[in-house]
Parts: structure tokens; C-alpha cells; sequence
């Protein structure tokens, strides 16, 4: 667990990010794992790590922004800053986790079998399944109307 | 077994990274990486909440919430390829106009 948090933490640099950012969605998929959901797990590898990685990837190389990705290195009066403000909201969250009782349970041993999930999916959550579903339609539409060729004159 | 706070505190960690991300970056890519990690830890905490009640539910909504998120991407990088086609830059301060 310790070895994803140091897999999680360095994958930000530079625009290899993506490429570190699927070792990192591998380790959360183990995660899911050992924490039983199967299925969770290789959806996450193939959704997050095969799909939506691959799509960031295919904009990156499409649009070359691979060698223009250091323009002036930040300096530290700009992410002095923001590393203050997140590390005191991490301070905040660990403390008001730690605080509470609940904290230090155990979580049991818990597996679930897709054909449960599968079942839970499709009966009791039928509805939210068809709602995504719709979703999923409107943003290929509006992925289409964004992709569409820019009118004459357009261009700035 | 690992006790719930410690996974709690992993997805903590997990969105604090993916907020700065968000804030420090500035390119739109990266935001939206930032985005996406910060999705996933909450993906993560329903994942250890459904193991801790031994629940169903929460793994159903990290499927549903897998759904959303791939239109989401869908959407926002067909946004990110219209914008360069417009400005022929991702630098989030560049896109400061808006016309009516």
C-alpha cells in the first residue's frame, strides 16, 4: 500500500505523467483487488489504464505537445503556496480521520463475486445503469458538435 | 486486515495530488489529469466502504462512476482539441474572453 503511495506520489513530473499515472491506476486496480472487487479491478485497468489513458495520450502526441510541455519552470512564490494550502488540507483530513472511532476498525474480510454485482448492477440499480447509458449518448453528441470544422473566419 | 482509516487516509492523500494538480498545472491536460486522479480517489473510498459495511453498493457506484467519468473525458477532450483548433495553445490563461 505504501509502495502505490510512492507510485501515486511521483507520476506528476513531467509529461510522462500520463505514462505514470497508468502505474498508478494499476496499483489502484490492486488495490480494488485486495480490497475484493474483482471486477472493479479490471474495469479499472481496462477503462481507466487501456481507454481514457490511451485517448490522453492520442491528444497529447495528435496535438505535439510533448516537446513545448516545460515553458518557464515555476518558481517557488507559485507553488510555495498552493503546496502550503494542500499539505495543510491534508494535515486537516488525516486528523479528522484519525479522530474518528471508526477509524481504527478493522475492515473484514469481504469478496465479492461479479455475478453479484452483476445482479445488484442490473436489478436494483437498472434505472442509474439506463441514465449513464443516456449520458454516455449525449457526450458523443456533444464530443461530435465540439469536433465539428470551425466556421470560416473562426480563427483568432 | 487493513484498519478503515487507512484507506480513508490513502484517498485523502490520492485527492490532495490530484487538487494540486489541479491548481499548480496549467496546461489543460494536466487539469484534467488532475481530475481524473481525484475521481479515482473517491472511487476509492466507496471501494473501502463497500468493503467495510460489506455492501454491494458502493462498488455499483464506482461502475457507474467509471461510465460518467468516460463521458466525461469524451467531452472535455473534444473541448481541449476545439480550443487548440482556436487558439493553438492549451495554457489555461489564454482563454480569457468569453462573446456572446
Amino acid at each position: 500500500m505504501l509502495a502505490a503511495t510512492l507510485l501515486c506520489i511521483t507520476r506528476r513530473n513531467p509529461v510522462h505523467a500520463v505514462i505514470y499515472l497508468v502505474t498508478g491506476f494499476f496499483a489502484l486496480a490492486l488495490m480494488f483487488y485486495l480490497l475484493g472487487a474483482p471486477l472493479v479491478a479490471a474495469w479499472e485497468v481496462i477503462v481507466y489504464a487501456g481507454a481514457i489513458m490511451v485517448l490522453f495520450l492520442f491528444i497529447i502526441m495528435m496535438l505535439g505537445l510533448a516537446p513545448q510541455e516545460v515553458p518557464e519552470g515555476p518558481g517557488w512564490q507559485r507553488w510555495g503556496p498552493l503546496v502550503l494550502l494542500s499539505s495543510s488540507l491534508m494535515i486537516c483530513t488525516l486528523l479528522l480521520i484519525f479522530q474518528d472511532p471508526m477509524a481504527s476498525k478493522e475492515i473484514g474480510d469481504y469478496y465479492l463475486a461479479p455475478q453479484a454485482l452483476g445482479e445488484a448492477l442490473f436489478g436494483r440499480y437498472a434505472l442509474a445503469v439506463e441514465v449513464v447509458s443516456f449520458q454516455l449518448l449525449f457526450a458523443t453528441i456533444g464530443a461530435y458538435i465540439l469536433g465539428r470544422p470551425l466556421p470560416k473566419g473562426e480563427d483568432s | 486486515m487493513i484498519p478503515f482509516g487507512h484507506a480513508l487516509a490513502f484517498a485523502a492523500a490520492l485527492f490532495v495530488l490530484g487538487l494540486t494538480c489541479v491548481l499548480l498545472r496549467r496546461q489543460i491536460i494536466m487539469i484534467l489529469i488532475g481530475v481524473e486522479i481525484m475521481l479515482n480517489a473517491a472511487s476509492l473510498v466507496f471501494v473501502a466502504a463497500s468493503a467495510y459495511w460489506q455492501q454491494v453498493d458502493g462498488q455499483v457506484f464506482v461502475i457507474l462512476l467509471m461510465a460518467i467519468t468516460a463521458a466525461e473525458v469524451a467531452v472535455a477532450l473534444a473541448m481541449v482539441v476545439y480550443l487548440w483548433r482556436r487558439k493553438r495553445t492549451l495554457v489555461a490563461d489564454v482563454f480569457n474572453g468569453m462573446r456572446g
